[in-house]
C-alpha cells in the first residue's frame, strides 16, 4: 500500500526531525554549527503545535463527522492556563513589583488575586489545567449538544457561537486574564529562562514529542472497536443509534479527547511565542484549522498535521514577502482543496499513486461528505 | 488710584454716551479688570440695540478685540499667528495685525456664564423660533430668578405652542428658586409632565432644601415620583425602538441567509463579503453623486441590489453547483470565497474604514418628547427592512418561482422529479443576497438569528431577528454591551440544545439520511 508509506513518511520525517534537533542542538552543540537557530527553532515548534491541533480537529471531524468551529477554543484556553502559571512565576520581577499579583491586576487596583488564580503558582496544578480546562468545557458543551442531537451545520454555528462568546468574555478586563492585552512578559518556566536557546530547543522536541503521542494515541484509538463505531456514527449516525449504540456517548468521548489534545497543543505554544491574548479565540483562527485538515486530508490523522505544516510554512512565507496575497491564497486554498481535493493533499497523492500502478482510484469519498 | 480714576471714567463715559453707537472706542473694557467687566456687561445688558448683542456674542465667543490704531472694538479672528480684523457691524474686512497690535477682551467661567446668562435672556426675544428655543435650553440649566420679569413677559407675547411650553417649563423651575410658597405651588404646577433631565435634576435639588413647606415637599415629592416613573417607561420604549432598528438590520442581514441556506441547503459564509460589496456600492457611487441629495439614495439602493446579486450568481454558478449535498464543504469554499473578496476590497479600496455619508433626509430625529426621540436612518431602516420582507413574502407566496423555490425547500428529490428546475431555483434565489450599508461584523449575529429562528422560514428569521435585536438593546444597560453580547450567544447556545431545529423548525418531508 502506497498510502500506508506516505504516512509512514510523514511520520518518518517528524521523527527525523525531533533526532536530528536532538543531536545538532543538544548532544553536540558545537559541531559544525548545525544547530538550528532559536528563530527557527521557535518556528518550527510552532508549526509542531499547530499540527497537533489538526490532529485533534481531524479526530472530531474526520473520524466523528462533528465539525467544529471552535477549536481555537480548546487550544486558547489551554494557552491561557499555560501563560496563568507562567505569569505567576514573575514574582516580584514585575514592573510593579507585586510579590503575588501579576502587573495587569496591579494596574487595575485589585487587592487579591481572583479565586481562579489560585493554584497556578504550582506547575502540577496548571499542568492539570491544561487538559481539565478544555476537557470540561468540552465535556459540558459536548453533553447539552450531543444529548439533544444538535449535529451538522447547526453544530458548527454554535461552537462557532462559543469561541465568539469566550473571545468577547476575554477581552473584558473585569475577567481577570489580562483582558485584551492578555499574558505577556513571561520570564521562566521551571526555573529556567524562556529565552535561553537550552529552554527553547527542550520546548520544540517536547512538542514534537506530544505530536508523536497524539498521534499514536489517537491511531491506536480508532484501530480499536471504539473507532470503528466512531467512523460508523461519521458515515451514518441514525444506522449507528438504530444497531443500538449509544452514539452521544461516543462523540462525547471523541470531543473531549481532541479538546485535551488541542488544550496540550495552546500549552506548548503559549511559552514558544511568549503570549496569549483573546484574538486566539477568534473564530477566523478556528476556520484557519479546518482548512489546514482540509488541505492534508481530512480522515487521515497523518494528513492533518501535514497541512497544518504546509499551510503554516505558506503562511510565514506570503506574510514575510507578500502580505498583500495570503489572504488571496488562504481562500484560493480553501475553495480548491473542496473542489478538487475532497480527500486532501494525501489522499490526492495515493489516488495518483494507484492510477500510476494502473488501478482504479479508491471509491471511498461518499463517507465523507 | 490711576485704575480707579479710569474705571470712574469709563464708568461716567458710558452713562454719558448710553447708545452703543459710540461704544465702540473700547480701550477701557479691554483694560478693565474681571470687576470692573462685570459692570460693563451689566451695562451692556441694559442696552437693547444690535451691536450691544453682537459685542456681548463676540465677547463670549472670545473673538471680541480693541485696536488700538483705530481705537476702537472690533472682530478679531485668528488664523495661525495673525488676527483677520472685521469691522463689528458690517463685517468688513479690515486686515490682518499681529498679536501685539491688539488687546483681547479676556473673559473667566464666572464672566461667561453670566454672558451666556444675558445674551440667552436676549434670545428670548429672537424672531427665529429655534433661536428662542436653545435660548431657553440654555436658560434651563441654570434657572435664575432674576430674569423672572422678562420672561413673564415674553410669555405673554409668545405665539408659538411648543416655545410657550417650554417657556411655561422654565418659569417653573425659575420660580423654584423662590423663597414663597405659593411660588413655589405655582413652579411645580408648571414643571408637572415635564420630561428632561433638568426638570428632574431641579426638583431632586429642591427637596433637598430643609426650609420647604410641608404641603409643597409632598407635591413636589408625587411630582418627582411621576417623572422618574415615566421617564423609565419612556425609557423602555427607547430602548424598544432602538432593539427593533437593530433586529431590522439583523434582519436584512439574515433574511438572505435564511433562504439561501433553506433552499439550497448552503451555508453561505461570504454572505457578509455581500452585504460589505452592497455598501462599497453604496460609498462609490456618493464618490460620484453628492451624497446628500437623495438621489444618491435612490440609486445606490438598486445597484447594491444587482452588484451583491450578480456576485451570488457568479459564486453559484462558479463553485457551490459544484458542491451540492456536502453543506460542510460550501461552507468552507464559502468562506474561502468571503477571504478573497475581503482580501480584494482591502486592496481596491484601502484597510481604513470609508465614511459613507447620511442623505439629509435621514439625519436628524423626531423628537416626541425629551426622553423619546426617533431617529430617521434608523427608522428607515424599519421601513425599508419591513419593504423587504413584504416584497420577499409576495414574491415566495403569490408567484410561480416563490413556488417552485418553497417545493425546493422541503424537497429537493421530490420537487426535481417534478419538472422544477432546482438549479435555476439555486441561482436566482442567490439574488436576494443584499442590505444597505451593514458591516460583515453582522455575519455571526445573523448566522444566530438563522439558527435561532430555524432554517428556511421567513417567520421565524423575523421573529429571530427582532427579538434578538430588542433583547440585545434591553439587555445593554444593566450589563453592559458586551456582556449583553455574551449573554445572548450563552442563550442561543442553551436554546439549540432544546430546539435543535430552531425555533420555527420546517416540517420538511425529507428523512434524515
Amino acid at each position: 500500500m502506497i498510502g500506508l508509506r506516505l504516512r509512514q513518511l510523514v511520520f518518518a520525517s517528524i521523527i527525523a526531525l525531533i533526532a536530528y534537533v536532538f543531536l545538532a542542538n543538544v548532544m553536540f552543540p558545537a559541531s559544525m554549527g548545525m544547530a538550528l537557530d532559536s528563530y527557527s527553532l521557535t518556528i518550527v515548534g510552532k508549526y509542531l503545535c499547530f499540527a497537533m491541533l489538526a490532529v485533534a480537529l481531524d479526530l472530531v471531524w474526520g473520524y466523528c463527522g462533528i465539525l467544529s468551529l471552535g477549536h481555537a477554543a480548546f487550544f486558547s484556553l489551554g494557552g491561557y492556563a499555560m501563560g496563568m502559571y507562567l505569569m505567576r512565576q514573575i514574582g516580584e520581577r514585575g514592573t510593579y513589583g507585586h510579590p503575588v499579583l501579576p502587573d495587569f491586576m496591579v494596574f487595575l487596583n485589585w487587592e487579591q488575586l481572583p479565586w481562579f488564580w489560585y493554584g497556578f503558582d504550582a506547575f502540577w496544578f496548571a499542568g492539570l489545567m491544561i487538559f481539565f480546562a478544555p476537557g470540561i468545557l468540552a465535556f459540558v458543551f459536548g453533553w447539552f449538544a450531543f444529548r439533544s442531537r444538535v449535529s451538522g451545520v447547526y453544530l458548527s454555528i454554535i461552537t462557532q457561537a462559543l469561541t465568539y462568546a469566550l473571545m468577547l468574555a476575554f477581552f473584558r478586563n473585569e475577567m481577570g486574564f489580562g483582558g485584551n492585552n492578555g499574558l505577556t512578559d513571561f520570564k521562566d518556566l521551571l526555573g529556567y529562562p524562556l529565552t535561553s536557546d537550552g529552554v527553547r530547543v527542550w520546548l520544540m522536541l517536547s512538542s514534537g514529542l506530544a505530536l508523536l503521542l497524539s498521534l499514536f494515541l489517537c491511531q491506536k484509538l480508532l484501530a480499536t472497536k471504539f473507532g470503528r463505531v466512531l467512523v460508523a456514527v461519521r458515515d451514518s449516525e441514525s444506522r449507528t443509534r438504530f444497531l443500538g449504540y449509544r452514539v452521544e456517548h461516543f462523540k462525547l468521548v471523541a470531543f473531549v479527547m481532541s479538546a485535551m489534545i488541542a488544550g496540550l497543543a495552546g500549552a506548548l505554544y503559549v511559552p514558544q511565542v511568549g503570549i496569549i491574548n483573546p484574538g486566539e479565540f477568534s473564530p477566523l483562527a478556528s476556520i484557519e484549522v479546518v482548512v489546514w485538515v482540509a488541505l492534508g486530508g481530512r480522515g487521515s490523522l497523518y494528513g492533518a498535521a501535514l497541512g497544518a505544516i504546509v499551510v503554516n510554512a505558506a503562511k510565514t512565507f506570503f506574510t514575510g514577502f507578500y502580505p498583500e496575497a495570503w489572504l488571496f491564497f488562504l481562500g484560493a486554498m480553501f475553495v480548491i482543496s473542496t473542489l478538487y481535493l475532497p480527500r486532501g493533499i494525501l489522499g490526492a497523492l495515493e489516488d495518483l499513486a494507484q492510477q500510476v500502478r494502473g488501478k482504479a482510484p479508491k471509491l471511498s469519498q461518499e463517507g465523507l461528505s | 488710584m490711576v485704575r480707579v480714576g479710569s474705571f470712574i471714567f469709563s464708568l461716567f463715559f458710558l452713562f454719558q454716551v448710553a447708545s452703543a453707537q459710540t461704544f465702540v472706542q473700547g480701550k477701557a473694557l479691554a483694560d478693565a479688570s474681571l470687576k470692573e467687566k462685570a459692570v460693563w456687561m451689566e451695562k451692556l445688558a441694559s442696552d437693547d440695540s444690535e451691536e450691544a448683542t453682537r459685542i456681548l456674542q463676540y465677547w463670549l465667543d472670545g473673538i471680541l478685540v480693541y485696536w488700538p490704531q483705530e481705537n476702537r472694538l472690533v472682530r478679531g479672528i485668528k488664523e495661525g499667528r495673525r488676527y483677520q480684523l472685521q469691522d463689528l457691524m458690517t463685517e468688513e474686512a479690515l486686515g490682518a495685525v499681529s498679536s501685539r497690535e491688539i488687546d483681547r477682551v479676556k473673559t473667566n467661567n464666572s464672566l461667561r456664564s453670566a454672558l451666556k446668562q444675558v445674551l440667552g435672556s436676549r434670545q428670548l426675544g429672537s424672531s427665529d423660533r429655534n433661536v428662542r428655543l436653545s435660548a431657553i435650553a440654555e436658560l434651563k440649566r441654570r434657572p435664575d430668578y432674576k430674569v423672572l420679569p422678562l420672561l413673564k413677559k415674553r410669555e405673554a407675547s409668545e405665539q408659538d405652542d411648543q416655545v410657550a411650553r417650554q417657556l411655561s417649563e422654565l418659569i417653573g423651575l425659575v420660580l423654584l428658586e423662590s423663597a414663597e410658597a405659593n411660588d413655589q405651588m405655582e413652579g411645580l404646577r408648571r414643571i408637572s409632565g415635564g420630561l428632561s433631565p433638568e426638570v428632574k435634576d431641579s426638583l431632586s435639588r429642591f427637596l433637598l432644601n430643609p426650609n420647604l413647606d410641608p404641603g409643597v415637599v409632598e407635591v413636589a415629592q408625587r411630582e418627582l415620583d411621576a417623572i422618574t416613573r415615566s421617564l423609565m417607561y419612556w425609557g423602555i420604549g427607547q430602548d424598544l425602538f432602538f432593539g427593533l432598528s437593530l433586529g431590522s438590520v439583523l434582519l436584512l442581514a439574515a433574511i438572505g441567509l435564511a433562504i439561501t441556506f433553506g433552499v439550497m441547503g448552503v451555508i453561505n459564509m461570504a454572505h457578509g463579503e455581500f452585504i460589505m460589496l452592497g455598501a462599497y456600492t453604496t460609498f462609490v457611487i456618493q464618490q460620484w453623486i453628492p451624497a446628500t441629495s437623495m438621489w444618491s439614495l435612490l440609486i445606490s439602493i438598486p445597484t447594491a441590489f444587482v452588484v451583491s446579486g450578480t456576485a451570488g450568481i457568479i459564486l453559484e454558478r462558479l463553485v457551490i453547483r459544484h458542491l451540492y449535498g456536502r453543506p460542510l464543504e460550501t461552507l468552507l469554499a464559502t468562506f474561502g470565497v468571503s477571504l478573497i473578496l475581503q482580501q480584494l476590497v482591502r486592496t481596491v479600496f484601502g484597510p481604513l474604514n470609508q465614511s459613507v455619508v447620511t442623505p439629509d433626509l435621514l439625519s436628524g430625529a423626531l423628537d416626541i418628547n425629551a426622553a423619546f426621540s426617533v431617529t430617521y436612518n434608523r427608522l428607515f431602516v424599519i421601513a425599508f427592512a419591513l419593504c423587504v420582507l413584504v416584497t420577499l413574502w409576495g414574491v415566495m407566496q403569490r408567484t410561480p418561482f416563490g413556488v417552485r423555490v418553497r417545493a425546493v425547500t422541503m424537497n429537493r428529490g421530490m420537487a426535481s422529479s417534478m419538472g422544477v428546475q432546482t438549479q435555476r431555483v439555486d441561482a436566482l434565489s442567490q439574488l436576494t443576497n443584499v442590505g444597505p450599508n451593514l458591516g460583515q461584523s453582522y455575519i455571526v449575529d445573523s448566522f444566530m438569528v438563522v439558527v435561532f429562528g430555524g432554517v428556511g422560514n421567513l417567520f421565524g428569521t423575523v421573529f429571530a431577528a427582532l427579538s434578538l435585536g430588542v433583547a440585545n438593546k434591553m439587555l445593554e444597560p444593566l450589563s453592559g454591551a458586551v456582556l449583553a453580547k455574551i449573554l445572548i450567544l450563552v442563550f442561543i447556545i442553551l436554546f439549540i440544545q432544546k430546539r435543535p431545529r430552531g425555533l420555527f423548525a420546517l416540517k420538511g418531508r425529507a428523512a434524515e439520511d
